[in-house]
């Protein structure tokens, strides 16, 4: 009584069935992700520093920008300001580059640590993408706390920093909402761009690695080393 | 969370499924000449060479064999965990070879409960949560889930510990939750590579004797890869696996465990042993 392919029916389902019947609800995803990250806290600390890092530089140099021109240091426009920006700017780009490289490296030594467990949930019946799925909201979860912590403190260092040496004055003048008066982007939209570009760059980060762990094979969990 | 909708189509297609389950062959394994060739560099090394096998629905297996002698192997490719060089594996009249990757992991998820020697359990999940994650693959509803872990759990005698994690629980009880785990979804086969392989003499043959009970009380099919002689004693048919080939399959009613231990000493001097 073999069922045919061409009937398209395997264990009396059809295909779409068969399909539908296996799912990992985002839910759950987000349950056991958010697991990971919380108990493997060591582990998630080192991919939420590099981020942590980057951004809080990020945002440095955006309330720099806020500060400089609330205090009327640097008019638009201004060639050295202007210059010195472009700089800033670079660095900026370069320190997320090697923060990105940290990241693909220290969730490759996550993936090839939990090849038992990949290959576990593989015999459980985890698709491909479920581990991908897994993999990449953990990411965005180190990638959010990184990007939260870091904005708060690369903001409050700078303006400190800016009030001592320009006057606390200052932080009347900076536009805190979105927009400013001229319509040029606010402190919050720095800090919500900040916050957004460190976990864009944990995602993209995670690609390669969650990938590689959607690779392992079921019979991943019967082996003994890695 | 499935929707209504969803739910009302994964109803109606179990309900279509059962059926088919009471007009399915009495024969839940089978292989046909399964071979398997590994590359080792340039070296061809044959880790099975042809096996022919038939398992029926509800019997306690054990396959047995030094090291080497292609046991694993053959205990992956009835698991669906490896593809056979050539040869076929039928599971429940499905040829393995045909699923794509959905039906495999359906496979895994409904039809087969692996236990494995490192017990292999989640370490972020309490022990309830790590029996439920086959369930939550099934699409199974939270509150079902919390009430068919706990009674899983119950049965396996580790309802106050629920709420621990595997690194708070002893070998045995964490093989006693892998043995939940495998029964999530009312599995049709038990597959145990080594399940007492890491377990203390008493501790072991306290999980044989509580994978028998399963056998008899759910009809569950065991099929275990296996060095523990004292899984002989349960077994219905023994399968004695040597250079890729089955050297012998006894019958229970007809083996003694002392005559097992002789079987396995001339199995490893290289000698067939003659039937009794």
């Amino acid at each position: 009584m073999t069922r045919s392919r061409g009937n398209m029916t395997v264990f009396g389902l059809s295909r779409e069935e068969i399909r539908s019947q296996i799912q990992l609800p985002w839910g759950e995803a987000f349950r056991i992700s958010w697991r990971y990250v919380t108990i493997r806290l060591g582990r998630s600390l080192v991919t939420a520093s590099t981020i942590f890092l980057s951004v809080s530089f990020l945002m440095a140099i955006s309330t720099m920008v806020l500060a400089a021109k609330a205090t009327g240091l640097a008019e638009k426009g201004d060639p050295a300001f202007e210059a010195a920006l472009a700089r800033y700017k670079w660095s900026v780009i370069l320190g997320f580059m090697i923060c990105s490289t940290g990241i693909v490296s220290a969730l490759l030594m996550s993936v090839t640590e939990r090849f038992r467990e990949i290959g576990t949930m593989k015999c459980l019946g985890a698709l491909d993408n479920f581990i991908v799925r897994m993999f990449l909201i953990e990411a965005s979860l180190m990638g959010l706390f990184g990007s939260l912590a870091g904005a708060i403190v690369g903001a409050l260092i700078m303006l400190v920093w800016a009030g001592i040496r320009e006057g606390f004055s200052l932080w009347a003048k900076i536009p805190w909402g979105f927009k400013g008066e001229a319509g040029e982007w606010g402190f919050l939209s720095y800090f919500l761009a900040s916050i957004l570009a460190g976990v864009f760059l944990s995602v993209v980060s995670a690609i390669a690695p969650a990938w590689r762990a959607a690779k392992l094979q079921a019979a991943d969990a019967l082996r003994t080393e890695i | 969370m499935p929707s209504g909708e969803m739910r009302e189509k994964m109803q109606e297609a179990a309900k279509k499924l059962e059926p088919m389950m009471e007009q399915v062959s009495e024969f839940v394994v089978r292989t046909r000449d399964v071979q398997k060739i590994y590359l080792m560099g340039k070296v061809e090394v044959h880790a099975l060479r042809g096996i022919t096998l038939d398992i029926k629905r509800g019997e306690y297996i054990s396959i047995m064999g030094p090291s080497g002698s292609g046991k694993s192997t053959l205990f992956n490719m009835i698991g669906g965990l490896d593809k056979p060089s050539s040869g076929s594996v039928y599971i429940n009249e499905v040829d393995l070879a045909q699923l794509d990757a959905y039906e495999l992991a359906w496979l895994r998820c409904r039809t087969i409960g692996y236990i494995f020697q490192t017990f292999n359990l989640i370490p972020v999940m309490t022990a309830l949560e790590n029996v439920t994650l086959p369930m939550i693959f099934a699409g199974v509803p939270e509150d079902e889930r919390r009430d068919r872990g706990m009674e899983l759990l119950k049965r396996v005698g580790l309802a106050e510990r629920w709420n621990h994690k595997p690194f708070e629980l002893s070998g045995g009880q964490q093989q006693r939750v892998a043995i939940a785990r495998a029964l999530a979804n009312d599995p049709a086969i038990i597959l145990a590579d080594e399940p007492t392989g890491n377990l203390d003499l008493k501790t072991g043959k306290e999980i044989i004797e509580l994978l028998k009970e399963l056998n008899q009380e759910k009809g569950v099919t065991i099929i275990s890869a296996t060095h523990d002689l004292k899984m002989i004693d349960v077994s219905d048919r023994v399968i004695w696996i040597r250079d890729g080939q089955i050297s012998r399959i006894e019958d229970r009613s007809k083996i003694r465990v002392e005559a097992a231990l002789e079987v396995e000493e001339a199995l490893m001097e290289g000698e067939l042993p003659t039937t009794p």
